[in-house]
């Protein structure tokens, strides 16, 4: 049901992209006004949530050691899972975000009632999935530059040939575009096919599944199956980060379609989990080193509270206390 | 034979516990209500020590009734101090905002994979409470409501809460494998907060806590009463090595202050392992003295909120400083290290009235401990092993074929995993390790921590106990391993219930007791019998 | 008033040049205006398919004519309204379109495509 209402957004989201444009004629403002709009509530609600989680302070070091901790010489500690100095937290950071360390350690459990045991094997799709779509999408990303610049630097014309080594198909099919599409589908079938994981899926997190999906598609079709004038969507481009947006004729709708669901995802981002990616750098567990014992964890809302003090307990037992010869302060 | 009850272990057969059902219900989780059956939950905390510590609300009242007999304005106070602690916490908004709910913590808990409940999946338990933030603050949340799960707060909600915040051990599995770190204690911590405003906590935990405040230790031993358990485990000492020892209590000028889980003055097994501390000191000669004031290094204040976690923990910087003590040296617990390493320097400090840990017999400096000036025993012990000041006989240990359970808190809030090791290895001849996916950083609970160790939750327990349980019996079928050693004082309590019931014949020891049996001590007799007064060799 | 204010602003100032480099980075090459103007043949008006459909698709009919000719030895020319076009980049679009880089590479550098045609075919070959 979850799944559907997303499914169900989106659709609607392609429909209105297509009927806007062929029906009511609306390319300006689906080419050139809303992605302002989009990129603007981007950047400021991206802002907003970060310096929102900026006005809070971190009041304990509570790092999830998952390593053997620095304490004695000759006891090798393990310098990326439990990192006691700030290069290693910088390390461990860096695994996490960049190789997703963690999802790296996934497991299955399987119970075995027939036997009487319990199995626990690795489990590494959703990690490679996951890294699939990621990557897959920061490099598609980065590939996109190429509209976005003139001239097109150096760095992205290697990343494009890069991509499409292979040389399979024309124009050339881009490694990222199917591990991208892959990741998510994959990602996306685990959601509507593994029944605990299905149990803990909002619409919120089918949503976005789609829009990407949505999104992908439509770039895969236009540059492999309609095929469009690439030199035109590249001018409104140009009209976009010139500030003077125009609309190139000839056009294909897929492409209004395409940039409607990037707007659509750029004004969701903020309010939605898809902040992780602010808030994989800030959590707490992560990116604080374990050296509590060697250097003190100021919590600056740390107050006074009430406690039973030595002289209230000592009032409290002293009779008993000296009867068994227990030292006191006063007599 | 009287019909078992469900606090007794016997109610529950093997082949109900083992036919999990992993498919969740077909009703969503929102509408899915809780279902208190006897031996799944812990009866509510008693009025006088809520009275006593100052808890609003305190009163009587049934987990399985109708009303909770809560205030009127609940609901404003609840979300008053939710505000409140997301505010002051960073730590909380990240965790309340980043999760995408991608599974990976699911089967990573205890309680999970021994009950199959999806609400004990740690995603899900999040989003108890994650669900009232979005229904409450945040826009989408009030306007798409459900769509964006988002909930409004009910009393069955409260419910819920009080369901399954106390079917969490606090024992950060799930976060070792969350992408994003999320840590599901922080939030179960922030859900016993919060049910705390209104009254709602269990008597298993608010007891002891009480008991800490007043008497300084969680099972309330008056001063008199600790030097009595003391001298008695000194006369048990000398029978069993010749050697009188006198324990030093409350004793002003010591070089060391010693603190460990009170839960070692009263009850087997741990009582063992307290007598192996006093027989290592009084084999170095070391300097050091009891408290009476601060008799509890566990901190069940942890299990209730931060607040009274402080409050409960101050007295061990304040005798520490009361004493002229130079430092500080902790006995073998769980939860305790959590507190000692990741908090207490934090609230309670800073100890900028004691020296930086030395050891007076090797001397040895705990840089690792520079700022709280709190040593962990087996750091202290490995370290006197590798400079070779103390002398075994392992053969004392050769009827135990041991294995050794990492306890949460020390395993992933600290990374203590090798100290322990070097001595265990040091001190038998026979040490097995359980499969790699149960231990270190991926060490399972007992099923009884964060103050769930208690027989009215036995179902739970067992349930939470099958993944430990289940790895221990792995090792005694391969291995004939029957002994598991552990550096946890809630372990000494409640995993000797897991044994029995999931591995039964497999007895769990201390790390210090296993070294005292062998601990060849200047001036002692031959030892026939160990500290559980068993004979040691096979004649007889 | 903020927590770690240097790293967390410091990070968020890298992500908003990260995410507005285009804008930038259009303003120091001030070229957004740029259009490519590829030269087209003078003789005549007249192509293999209409302008738009060679726009959007001449690297599929490329990709054909090399497909039938090197794979299938199918070198029957095209022919259309009685003009009759070798199926060659070279011999064939080259009789109209001579300079590569007066045509060809205008639209694929603007557009930031380098097809591989040149890697086997030499210019004037």
């Amino acid at each position: 049901m979850n799944a559907l209402y997303s499914l169900i957004a989106v659709l609607v989201l392609v429909a209105v992209a297509i009927l806007g444009v062929q029906a009511l004629g609306l390319q300006l403002f689906f080419g050139g006004i809303l992605p302002y709009f989009a990129f603007a509530v981007f950047l400021a609600g991206v802002v907003f949530r970060i310096q929102r989680w900026a006005r809070a302070p971190v009041p304990f070091r509570i790092p999830t050691t998952c390593g053997q901790q620095y304490s004695l010489p000759w006891i090798k500690s393990s310098y990326l899972d439990n990192p006691h100095t700030t290069t290693g937290v910088i390390g461990r950071m860096l695994l996490e975000i960049l190789f997703f360390r963690s999802l790296f350690r996934n497991t299955r459990a399987g119970v075995e009632p027939g036997l009487k045991r319990v199995v626990y094997s690795p489990s590494l799709w959703m990690w490679i999935a996951a890294l699939a779509f990621h990557w897959g999408m920061a490099i598609l990303l980065f590939r996109h530059l190429r509209f976005f610049l003139e001239p097109v630097p150096q760095v992205v014309s290697a990343v494009i040939w890069a991509d499409g080594f292979f040389q399979v198909g024309v124009p050339v099919f881009y490694i990222t575009t199917f591990a991208f599409l892959l990741g998510l589908f994959y990602l996306l079938l685990r959601r509507l096919f593994i029944p605990q994981i299905r149990y803990i899926s909002l619409p919120n997190d089918f949503f976005p599944l789609f829009l990407l999906l949505g999104i992908g598609t439509t770039g895969f079709l236009m540059r492999h199956v309609v095929k469009t004038d690439v030199v035109g969507i590249k001018e409104m481009m140009q009209g976009l980060v010139g500030f003077h947006p125009l609309v190139s004729e000839g056009v294909h709708y897929l492409f209004y379609t395409h940039i409607f669901l990037v707007c659509v995802l750029l004004v969701y981002i903020p309010f939605s989990k898809i902040m992780h990616m602010g808030g994989v750098f800030l959590s707490p567990t992560r990116n604080l080193a374990n050296n509590n014992r060697m250097k003190r964890h100021v919590n600056p809302w740390n107050y006074p509270v009430k406690v039973h003090t030595y002289p209230e307990y000592e009032d409290h037992f002293r009779n008993k206390m000296k009867e068994a010869g227990i030292p006191v302060e006063k007599d | 034979m009287a019909t078992p009850k469900p606090d007794q272990m016997e109610y529950y057969k093997h082949d109900d516990m083992w036919a999990v059902d992993f498919l969740p219900p077909s009703t969503g989780w929102m509408e899915t209500p809780v279902n208190f059956r006897p031996g799944s939950f812990i009866y509510p905390g008693k009025p006088k020590h809520l009275e006593y510590l100052g808890i609003p609300n305190p009163r009587e009242w049934e987990v399985t009734a109708d009303d909770w007999k809560l205030p009127d304005n609940w609901r404003e106070i609840v979300l008053k101090t939710l505000r409140n602690r997301l505010e002051r916490s960073r730590t909380l908004q990240v965790f309340m905002d980043v999760c995408v709910r991608c599974g990976a913590c699911a089967d990573k808990c205890h309680f999970f994979i021994g009950g199959g409940d999806p609400k004990n999946m740690p995603v899900l338990r999040a989003e108890l409470l994650r669900s009232v933030y979005r229904g409450e603050f945040t826009t989408a949340g009030r306007l798409l409501g459900n769509l964006v799960g988002a909930r409004k707060l009910t009393i069955d909600v409260i419910k819920e809460w009080f369901s399954y915040f106390f079917q969490c051990t606090e024992c950060r599995r799930c976060s070792v494998y969350c992408p994003y770190g999320i840590d599901t204690a922080e939030l179960t911590m922030l859900g016993r907060e919060l049910l705390l405003e209104l009254g709602i906590t269990v008597n298993w935990i608010i007891e002891p806590v009480s008991n800490c405040y007043r008497t300084g230790n969680h099972l309330g031993i008056l001063p008199h009463g600790l030097k009595d358990t003391l001298e008695f485990f000194a006369e048990d000492i000398e029978e069993i090595t010749g050697i009188a020892i006198e324990p030093p209590i409350n004793k002003k000028g010591a070089e060391i202050l010693f603190v460990t889980p009170s839960g070692d003055f009263l009850a087997d097994p741990g009582t063992f392992t307290c007598m192996g501390y006093m027989m290592l000191f009084h084999e170095l000669g070391l300097d050091y003295t009891w408290s009476t004031y601060a008799s509890e290094g566990g901190n069940f204040g942890l299990f209730t909120s931060a607040e009274m976690m402080k409050r409960l923990n101050a007295k061990i910087y304040a005798e520490a400083k009361r004493l002229g003590v130079k430092w500080i040296l902790g006995g073998e617990c769980g939860h305790m290290w959590r507190v000692l390493h990741q908090y207490m320097d934090t609230m309670n400090g800073p100890a900028d009235f004691l020296e930086v840990p030395r050891s007076p017999v090797t001397g040895t400096v705990f840089e690792n401990a520079r700022s709280t000036k709190m040593v962990h025993i087996t750091e202290f012990t490995a370290d006197l092993i590798q400079h070779g000041k103390l002398k075994f006989d392992p053969s004392r240990n050769d009827k135990l074929r041991v294995t050794f359970h990492d306890s949460c808190n020390p395993a992933r809030g600290m990374g203590l995993f090798e100290e322990p090791r070097q001595i265990i290895k040091s001190v038998c001849n026979n040490f097995f390790e359980m499969p790699e996916n149960t231990i270190r950083e991926q060490t399972f609970c007992c099923g009884g921590g964060a103050g769930l160790g208690t027989d009215e939750n036995m179902e739970m327990r067992l349930r939470g106990g099958l993944p430990r349980g289940n790895a221990v019996k792995y090792v005694q079928d391969k291995f004939d391993v029957n002994t598991l050693a552990c550096v946890c004082a809630i372990d000494r309590a409640t995993l000797q219930t897991v044994c029995d019931y999931w591995a039964p014949g497999v007895e769990v020891t201390g790390v210090h007791e296993m070294l005292a049996n062998a601990l060849v001590m200047k001036g002692e007799q031959k030892r026939t019998l160990n500290l559980r007064m068993e004979p040691i060799g096979d004649d007889e | 008033m903020f927590y770690d204010a240097g790293k967390i602003f410091t990070g968020l100032a890298i992500f908003l040049v990260g995410a507005t480099f285009p804008f930038w980075y259009a303003m120091a090459a001030g070229k957004t205006a740029y259009k490519p103007e590829p030269v087209f043949p003078t003789s005549t008006s007249q192509c293999v398919e209409s302008t738009e459909q060679m726009i959007a698709g001449h690297m599929e009919i490329l990709d054909d004519w090399r497909n039938e000719v090197v794979r299938r030895s199918d070198r029957e020319p095209i022919e259309i309204n009685g003009t009759a076009y070798p199926k060659s980049l070279s011999r064939g679009c080259g009789n109209c379109h001579a300079d590569q880089t007066q045509f060809c590479d205008r639209c694929h550098e603007y557009a930031g495509v380098s097809p591989y045609c040149w890697e086997c075919h030499v210019e004037g070959d």
